[in-house]
C-alpha cells in the first residue's frame, strides 16, 4: 500500500514541534522518542506500519485544541486514534505525523435516563458505556465485535456497524451530538440532547468521516432499556441458495430479528474444529435472534422456525435457555478466531443487496479456486454485511499481494451487484484506492469539497479514504505553503 | 416552471442556469424561494423494488403515496411514518418522495425507528454547479467515503436537487395499540412517557395533548406481544386508562398536526430535550402546544409574528417557524457552525442558484 513520502520540511521541524506541544500538555502526554513512538507504528491491520514523529495523548478538549492550533501552525499533519483497532489502517500514521490519542479522556460526563442519552468522553470504549448504565438496566446499542477495546472516537470516525444493527441501527442512527475541535483548534459543539438539526446535518457527514473533519471530544449517545430478554434459533441448509432464500422470507413475514447471522461450509468445519459447539456439517448454517418476554421470544421463534421449515433445514435447534443460547452463539463468535488457527486472514467488509447473496458467494467459490486461497465466509445476513475471510501466508511471499489482488475482486463484485467496498470498517488505507470502483470522479470529488471545507490544508489523516491520485494536488497544499 | 424529464436534463438545465431556482418537488409545504420553480415531477417512479431486501428505489418526485401503494402490496411501509403538510399549510399538490427527504420530515415514530435520514440508504442528486452526484446506494450497510446522503437529506434542496432516493422500508406490524392516559398536567405527562420509554416494552409513539387532557404511548407487533407490553404498560404507569385498538387515524391526525389546521395563528416546531419541553411550553407565549417525540418535539401554534426564539431563550435544542411569515423560518445557528454551513453552500452552490436563502 503505497503512502506518501514524508514532508523533509515537517520532520526539520521535530524538535521546535515538540518543544511547543510540550508546553502545553505534560511530559507524559507527548511522546517523540523513536522507541516509545514505535507503540504507535499501526492498527488492527499490522501488515503496514510506520511509526509516527511524535505522538499526543491529551486530557481535555482544550489540550486537543492546543495540540491542534499548533499542528495546524506548523503545517503538520494529524492522525486521530482511538483505541488502534481499526481494520482498515484507519490509524496508520505517517512518519512526519502527529498521532493524536484520545485514549486518555474517558470519563462519562451526564447520563440522564429520563431523557435517554449519556455523554462520554470518546476515548471510552464502546463497551464501557454500556458498562456505566447497565445496573440501571439500559444499554448502548452499537455492538462492534472489538467493543471491548474500541473506542467511541473510532466507532465515530468509521460509522461502526455490529451484529444487531438489524434492529438497533449503526453508530450514525445512535449518535445525538458531538463536541469536536477542528484542525484549526476551534470548538464547535454540533447536536445534542434532542433529535435532529436545526440545520444542515453536520453531525451525518461528520459520523463516518474517518478523523478527517475534526477530532470529537465529547459524544451525546442515545441509550435504550435492555430487552427483557434475548434468544436465538440455529438453522443448517445443503444449500446457501436456499438459506438466502430463507432469509429474505423471515424479512418478508414482518417478523424483524435482532440478527440473522450466516456461516458457510468452510467457515462451519474450521470453527467446529476449533470450539466444538456442536455445529451440523451443511453448506449454510444460520443463526437467527428475537428480543422480548419469554412468551413473545417463543412466539416470534416459531413463526421463523415455519418459515425455516418450508426450506428443508438439515438442523433446526430452538434455544430453551441462557446455556443453550450460549452454545449456539459460541461457534459464531469463535470464528475469527478459528479461522486465524488455520493461518493468516484478511477480513473483507463488503455489502451487498441480500438477493445477490447466492450468486456472491458462487463467484467468492470460484474466485477462492483461481487464485488458490482459502476462503470462509461469516456476516450479517440480514443487511448483506459480507465478512470474506480470506487465508494466507504471510511468511510466503507474495502471499500477502495475492490476497489483496483477490480482496480487490471480492470487493469488485460486491459494487458490481448493486453493494460497496465497505459496510462497516471504514476505508481507511485498505480500500482507499478502490473508492475509484465505486465512485466516479464527481461522486469523489463532491465527499473532498467536504473536507475542503473543514480542513481546508488537509492536514487532518490526510491519505486515507480518497485514491492518492484523486486527493494529490490537496495534499500537496502544506507542502506548498513551505 | 422548468420540467426536467431525466437527470441528465436536470444538469443541463441547472448547469445553464443565469439565476436563481425555486426547487418543488409537490409544492405542499408552502415554501418557495426566489426565481423560477423547478418542478421534479418529470423524476417520477419506481425503479427497483425488492421485498425481501426490504429496499426500494424511485425518482425524486415520486409521488408518496405512490410508493406506499407499492409497499402496502407486500405489508411493508416508509416507517418513519412522513407528515402530510396539506392540513396544517392549506396547500395543494403531492408530497413526493424527494420532498420528504430534502426536509427530512418524520411522524410520530421517529422516536422508535429513527427519522427519515436514517432510512435514506442512498441519494443522486445534481449539484449548484451541474454535476451530478451520487452516494450511498441501496444496501443498509455502508461507510464507504462521506456520508453525503445525510447531508442532503434535511438540505432542503440547497446543496443539489435530488433526482434519485434508495430507501430502506419496514414490514408491518401485525397490529397496534394505543394506550391512553387521563387527566395528566404537561409535567406529570412527560415524567410517565419517559418512564414508558425508559421500560423494555418497545413504545413506538409517545405524545401528549394538554387541550385534551390526553397522553397516549402506541405499541405495534404481533397481537400476543401487544396485548401482553399494554397491560405491562398500564401496571408501570397506573392511574386512570383507556386501551384504544383501532387509532391509525388518531395517529394520523398527531402526524399531520391537524388539530392546528385553523389558519390566523403561526405553527411553531420546536426540537428539545424532552424534560425541558413543559417548562418552554409555559415561557413560550404559545396559545396552544401538543407534545410528541415523548416531548422531544413540541409544536406551538402563537399569534402571528410572535418571537417564540426570544421568548425560549437558550435551551438544547432548536425552534423552526412552520407556518407564518414574520419571523426567520430556521434557528440562527452558532458562529462555529454557521461558518462550516456557509463553506459547505459555496462548495456545492457557489453561484446561490438553488433555493437561495431559504434556510439563511
Amino acid at each position: 500500500m503505497e503512502m506518501p513520502v514524508p514532508n523533509p520540511a515537517v520532520l526539520a521541524r521535530k524538535a521546535r514541534v515538540v518543544e511547543r506541544l510540550s508546553a502545553v500538555l505534560p511530559a507524559s502526554a507527548v511522546i517523540h522518542d523513536e522507541r516509545e513512538t514505535r507503540a504507535y507504528e499501526c492498527d488492527a491491520l499490522t501488515a503496514y506500519r510506520c511509526p509516527p514523529m511524535v505522538a499526543v495523548l491529551p486530557s481535555t478538549t482544550e489540550q486537543v485544541s492546543a495540540v491542534l492550533r499548533i499542528c495546524h501552525e506548523e503545517g503538520v499533519p494529524v492522525v486521530p486514534r482511538g483505541s488502534g483497532t481499526s481494520l482498515a489502517g484507519g490509524a496508520l500514521p505517517t512518519a512526519d505525523c502527529v498521532i493524536l490519542g484520545v485514549a486518555r479522556m474517558n470519563d462519562v460526563i451526564e447520563t440522564d435516563y429520563d431523557n435517554r442519552f449519556i455523554r462520554v468522553q470518546t476515548g471510552r470504549t464502546n463497551l464501557s458505556v454500556t458498562g456505566a448504565v447497565e445496573a440501571d438496566g439500559f444499554f448502548y446499542a452499537p455492538d462492534p465485535s472489538s467493543q471491548l477495546a474500541c473506542a467511541i472516537a473510532g466507532n465515530i470516525a468509521m460509522n461502526s456497524g455490529g451484529a444487531h444493527c438489524l434492529k438497533y441501527g449503526v453508530t450514525t442512527n445512535n449518535l445525538m451530538g458531538v463536541k469536536m475541535v477542528m484542525m484549526d483548534g476551534e470548538i464547535v459543539d454540533v447536536g445534542g440532547a434532542y433529535l435532529d438539526a436545526g440545520g444542515l446535518d453536520l453531525l451525518g457527514v461528520i459520523c463516518g468521516s474517518e478523523g478527517q473533519l475534526g477530532v470529537v471530544t465529547e459524544a451525546t449517545l442515545r441509550i435504550l432499556h435492555k430487552p427483557e430478554g434475548a434468544r436465538p434459533v440455529l438453522m443448517g441448509f445443503d444449500d446457501n441458495e436456499v438459506a438466502g432464500a430463507c432469509v429474505s422470507d423471515i424479512i418478508k413475514a414482518g417478523v424483524l430479528p435482532v440478527a440473522i447471522e450466516f456461516m458457510d461450509r468452510p467457515c462451519i468445519e474450521a470453527t467446529e474444529a476449533f470450539a466444538h459447539a456442536g455445529y451440523p456439517m451443511c453448506e449454510a448454517l444460520l443463526i437467527v435472534e428475537v428480543e422480548g418476554s419469554d412468551a413473545e421470544i417463543d412466539h416470534q421463534l416459531e413463526l421463523i422456525m415455519e418459515i425455516a421449515r418450508r426450506h428443508n433445514p438439515v438442523e433446526l435447534r430452538q434455544s430453551k435457555s441462557a446455556e443453550e443460547s450460549a452454545a449456539i452463539w459460541l461457534g459464531r463468535k469463535s470464528a475469527f478466531g478459528a479461522m486465524g488457527q488455520i493461518n493468516d486472514y484478511m477480513c473483507l467488509d463488503g455489502t451487498i443487496p441480500v438477493s445477490s447473496l447466492p450468486h456472491v458467494l458462487k463467484r467468492i467459490g470460484e474466485l477462492s479456486k483461481e487464485y488458490g486461497l482459502k476462503v470462509g465466509n461469516v456476516f450479517h445476513a440480514g443487511d448483506g454485511n459480507m465478512h470474506p475471510l480470506i487465508l494466507f501466508d504471510a511468511n510466503k511471499p507474495g502471499d500477502l499481494e495475492l490476497c489483496e489482488a483477490m480482496g480487490a475482486d471480492i470487493l469488485r463484485l460486491c459494487v458490481e451487484v448493486g453493494g460497496c467496498l465497505t459496510g462497516e470498517h471504514g476505508v481507511g488505507i485498505e480500500k482507499r484506492d478502490l473508492m475509484h470502483v465505486q465512485y466516479a470522479h464527481a461522486d469523489l470529488e463532491a465527499q473532498m469539497a467536504v473536507k475542503d471545507v473543514f480542513d481546508p490544508q488537509w492536514l487532518l489523516n490526510p491519505a486515507k479514504v480518497f485514491p492518492l491520485d484523486a486527493s494529490d494536488a490537496r495534499r500537496q497544499l502544506p507542502v506548498a505553503a513551505e | 416552471m422548468h420540467l426536467p424529464q431525466t437527470e441528465a436534463e436536470l444538469a443541463e438545465l441547472i448547469r445553464d442556469a443565469q439565476s436563481p431556482l425555486s426547487i418543488c418537488g409537490g409544492g405542499t409545504r408552502g415554501v418557495a424561494s426566489p426565481g423560477a420553480p423547478l418542478g421534479t415531477s418529470g423524476l417520477s417512479g419506481i425503479t427497483l423494488y425488492e421485498p425481501g431486501a426490504m429496499t426500494v428505489v424511485a425518482g425524486a418526485g415520486t409521488p408518496v403515496a405512490e410508493i406506499e401503494t407499492a409497499l402496502a402490496a407486500e405489508n411493508q411501509r416508509l416507517a418513519f411514518e412522513p407528515m402530510d403538510h396539506r392540513r396544517l399549510l392549506g396547500t395543494t399538490g403531492e408530497p413526493t418522495i424527494g420532498g420528504v427527504m430534502s426536509a427530512n420530515v418524520s411522524g410520530p415514530r421517529r422516536i422508535s425507528v429513527g427519522a427519515a435520514r436514517d432510512f435514506l440508504l442512498g441519494v443522486r442528486y445534481v449539484d449548484g454547479m451541474g454535476s451530478i452526484v451520487k452516494n450511498g446506494g441501496r444496501v443498509m450497510k455502508n461507510v464507504t467515503g462521506y456520508d453525503l446522503v445525510k447531508l442532503m437529506a434535511g438540505a432542503h434542496g440547497t446543496l443539489g436537487v435530488l433526482s434519485e432516493v434508495s430507501l430502506k422500508v419496514l414490514p408491518c406490524p401485525e397490529t397496534a395499540a394505543t394506550l391512553v392516559l387521563h387527566g395528566l398536567t404537561d409535567a406529570q405527562a412527560i415524567a410517565a412517557l419517559a418512564k414508558a420509554l425508559g421500560s423494555p416494552f418497545e413504545v413506538s409513539a409517545a405524545a401528549h395533548d394538554p387541550a385534551a387532557g390526553e397522553t397516549l404511548l402506541r405499541v405495534e407487533g404481533f397481537e400476543q406481544s401487544v396485548s401482553y407490553r399494554i397491560s405491562q404498560l398500564q401496571n408501570l404507569l397506573g392511574g386512570e386508562t383507556t386501551v384504544e385498538r383501532d387509532s391509525a387515524a388518531r395517529w394520523a391526525g398527531w402526524r399531520d398536526v391537524t388539530a392546528f389546521a385553523e389558519a390566523g395563528e403561526d405553527i411553531w416546531r420546536i426540537s428539545c430535550k424532552p424534560s425541558d419541553a413543559p417548562a418552554l411550553v409555559a415561557k413560550s407565549g404559545a396559545a396552544g402546544a401538543r407534545y410528541d417525540w415523548a416531548g422531544g418535539l413540541v409544536w406551538l401554534r402563537t399569534v402571528e409574528g410572535h418571537d417564540v426564539r426570544a421568548a425560549l431563550g437558550r435551551y438544547d435544542g432548536h425552534a423552526t417557524l412552520v407556518r407564518g411569515t414574520g419571523q426567520q423560518r430556521f434557528q440562527p445557528e452558532a458562529a462555529g457552525v454557521a461558518r462550516i454551513t456557509a463553506g459547505l453552500r459555496a462548495r456545492f452552490d457557489p453561484r446561490g442558484l438553488l433555493n437561495k436563502g431559504l434556510m439563511g
